[in-house]
């Protein structure tokens, strides 16, 4: 009886070994790249920190200092603009995109190609394009204007329109995959409830409303929320194309904290940015999270 | 298509197919449906040529202008004296090819580096489950929730001194492919197919005497082709698309990768050679979307819905 048990752990033992094995690269991976990385950054956010010495604790200081740079204020303002316009073009456009292309039947293949194309480009090259495409003289935006009648802008020279220019490049790069996503969503919509809303005498605008978008809702809610994490973090197209400006108009949360850390070497007020935008972002992402774990 | 479908299309000019949208194929039989389905067709198809196409094609053939053409305006529509050889001088004045090789060793490593790390976990935590399995899983998920700019200092300043061992990874591809497999993503992906295996198919394996390496190996892999292409294409254009971790941990000009690389050719470059440049460097990436189309457009919606 003991020796069956002890040979019954035994053989537990080894399984487990075994499973560890399997697993521990990923442990390791985890550990120094991901979990260690997590708390280390809560900890330097309250620490002084350089190359040179070896950090020390300051308390609060970090924090105070960053509430008394004049541009803490305006990279978060500037952050919310762009979260703010991309969801008003990159949330609705690739919806109402989608309601379009899934009433279509021909070039259907093309239309996914086209739409996705973007995505694929590296962004770099993407904002690198874009800025030539925003030129004012030369450029095709304005060229492309003119040949309608229409006024050239100043795009990325102006702050005005600095910060609207970005965002249509990233909505531009980004929008095929909520696009295929939502038509990939629209497909599921059960006939039958078209049809019982048909015969209640619904216009396709009611149906739009109540059949087609509360049956999407859970997509639409779960990418509006990945969007509103991804544009919160937007840095390439500022630190590419406009480099914060012109007169800071493009300065984004991120771009600050970039500055902070490989600009001027102070990383702990760099980790203390890093965390005030994780208690932002982390509400977002939890409530994700949680939609996506109920969905199984 | 059936004779009858066939008919409806020839009324409609809109093909019939089972299952129907927002719009019924009534209504769009109908007179008005009739007139506006072939205008609401050629919108979308110019839309999408003048929103998508045109840019792309205005920049290939724009980087064969000379530098006073590209200059001018209103911009010509095509070159007046067309330059080809600018793909070619670009090409060496960037010196491209050092660079393309970089990409493709961070790429390729990223992609090694991740399918050799997380389909072993991936498994272990589908079909060996370890004592603790479920917690390790629940912390990989913790990083899930995590946006990653938020972890950028700390686990950039790890990459300058790796703890215990303490090396230096920066201007090294490393730096690149160990973080890029702490990708919970990932794991949870691969995890969740082989959860789906047939239980039956394992246990026989097991009866027939098979380890579990064999077993990963000879059964779970071949059946499980299609996540793996998934991971495989999404870790690789991950890698070729990423610009802000490359910034960081490749201060050596001679070791970045291309968009590192093209950003800081970018103020000093002539226009016509940058354009060129540019277009060389999404040739390999929409490439890839030529030939994997159907994986990479079917794994969009496999992973939940997160692109």
């Amino acid at each position: 009886m003991t020796s069956f048990t002890a040979a019954r752990m035994r053989r537990r033992l080894a399984e487990n070994l075994t499973a560890y094995g399997f697993l521990c690269a990923a442990l390791v991976c985890f550990a120094t790249f991901s979990w260690y990385p997590i708390v280390r950054g809560v900890l330097l956010s309250f620490q002084q920190v350089d190359f040179v010495n070896s950090p020390t604790w300051v308390g609060l200081d970090n924090f105070r200092r960053l509430f008394a740079d004049p541009l803490f204020g305006v990279a978060w303002r500037n952050t919310l603009l762009f979260t703010g316009l991309a969801l008003v073009l990159g949330f609705a456009v690739p919806f109402l995109v989608a309601v379009v292309l899934n009433e279509l039947r021909h070039a259907t293949a093309y239309f996914r190609l086209v739409v996705y194309l973007p995505v694929m480009l590296p962004p770099v090259v993407v904002a690198l394009l874009w800025k030539w495409f925003y030129n004012p003289g030369p450029g095709l935006f304005n060229t492309l204007l003119h040949l309608v009648g229409l006024p050239g802008l100043s795009w990325l020279d102006s702050t005005s329109t600095s910060m609207l220019s970005l965002v249509l490049v990233a909505t531009w790069a980004n929008m095929g995959t909520a696009t295929l996503i939502y038509l990939a969503a629209l497909q599921t919509v059960p006939p039958d409830l078209y049809e019982a809303a048909e015969l209640d005498g619904a216009g396709v605008w009611q149906r739009l409303r109540h059949v087609t978008i509360p049956h999407t809702r859970f997509v639409l809610m779960i990418l509006l929320l990945l969007q509103v994490v991804a544009t919160m973090q937007v840095f390439t197209e500022p630190y590419v194309m406009t480099g914060g400006g012109p007169q800071d108009s493009t300065v984004t949360v991120l771009l600050l904290l970039y500055r902070y850390a490989f600009v001027y070497n102070d990383f702990g007020t760099a980790s203390a940015l890093s965390l005030l935008l994780f208690l932002v972002l982390g509400i977002f992402s939890a409530v994700y999270f949680r939609l996506t774990r109920r969905s199984g | 298509m059936t004779t009858s479908a066939r008919r409806a299309t020839a009324r409609s000019g809109r093909p019939e197919r089972p299952g129907r949208t927002l719009v019924s194929a009534a209504q769009w039989r109908s007179r008005r449906g009739r007139i506006a389905y072939p205008v609401i067709l050629a919108l979308a198809l110019l839309a999408f040529t003048v929103a998508f196409v045109l840019p792309l094609a205005w920049v290939a053939v724009g980087a064969m202008k000379s530098p006073q053409e590209l200059a001018t305006v209103p911009p010509s529509v095509l070159p007046s004296t067309w330059h080809p050889d600018t793909y070619g001088t670009a090409w060496q004045y960037m010196d491209l090819a050092k660079y393309f090789l970089n990409t493709l060793v961070v790429a390729v490593g990223a992609w090694a580096v991740q399918l050799a790390v997380q389909v072993p976990a991936a498994y272990a935590l589908s079909a060996l489950r370890p004592k603790l399995g479920n917690v390790i899983l629940g912390l990989m998920a913790v990083t899930l929730m995590l946006p990653a700019a938020a972890v950028l200092v700390p686990t950039y300043l790890t990459i300058t001194d790796v703890p215990l061992v303490h090396v230096n990874l920066v201007n090294t591809p490393s730096a690149i492919w160990f973080p890029a497999a702490a990708n919970a993503f990932n794991i949870y992906l691969l995890k969740r197919f082989f959860d789906q295996l047939p239980a039956d198919l394992l246990e026989a394996a097991r009866i027939d005497g098979a380890g579990p390496v064999r077993t990963m190996w000879s059964i779970v892999l071949p059946l499980s082709r299609p996540i793996l292409a998934v991971v495989s294409i999404f870790a690789v254009v991950a890698a070729w698309k990423d610009f802000i971790w490359p910034l960081l941990v490749f201060p050596d000009p001679a070791r970045q990768t291309l968009s590192v690389a093209l950003q800081r050719f970018a103020p000093d470059t002539p226009i016509n050679l940058l354009l060129a440049g540019l277009v060389l460097a999404s040739v390999p990436m929409v490439g890839v979307f030529l030939v994997f189309q159907r994986q990479i457009l079917a794994g969009l919606t496999t992973g939940g819905v997160k692109g």
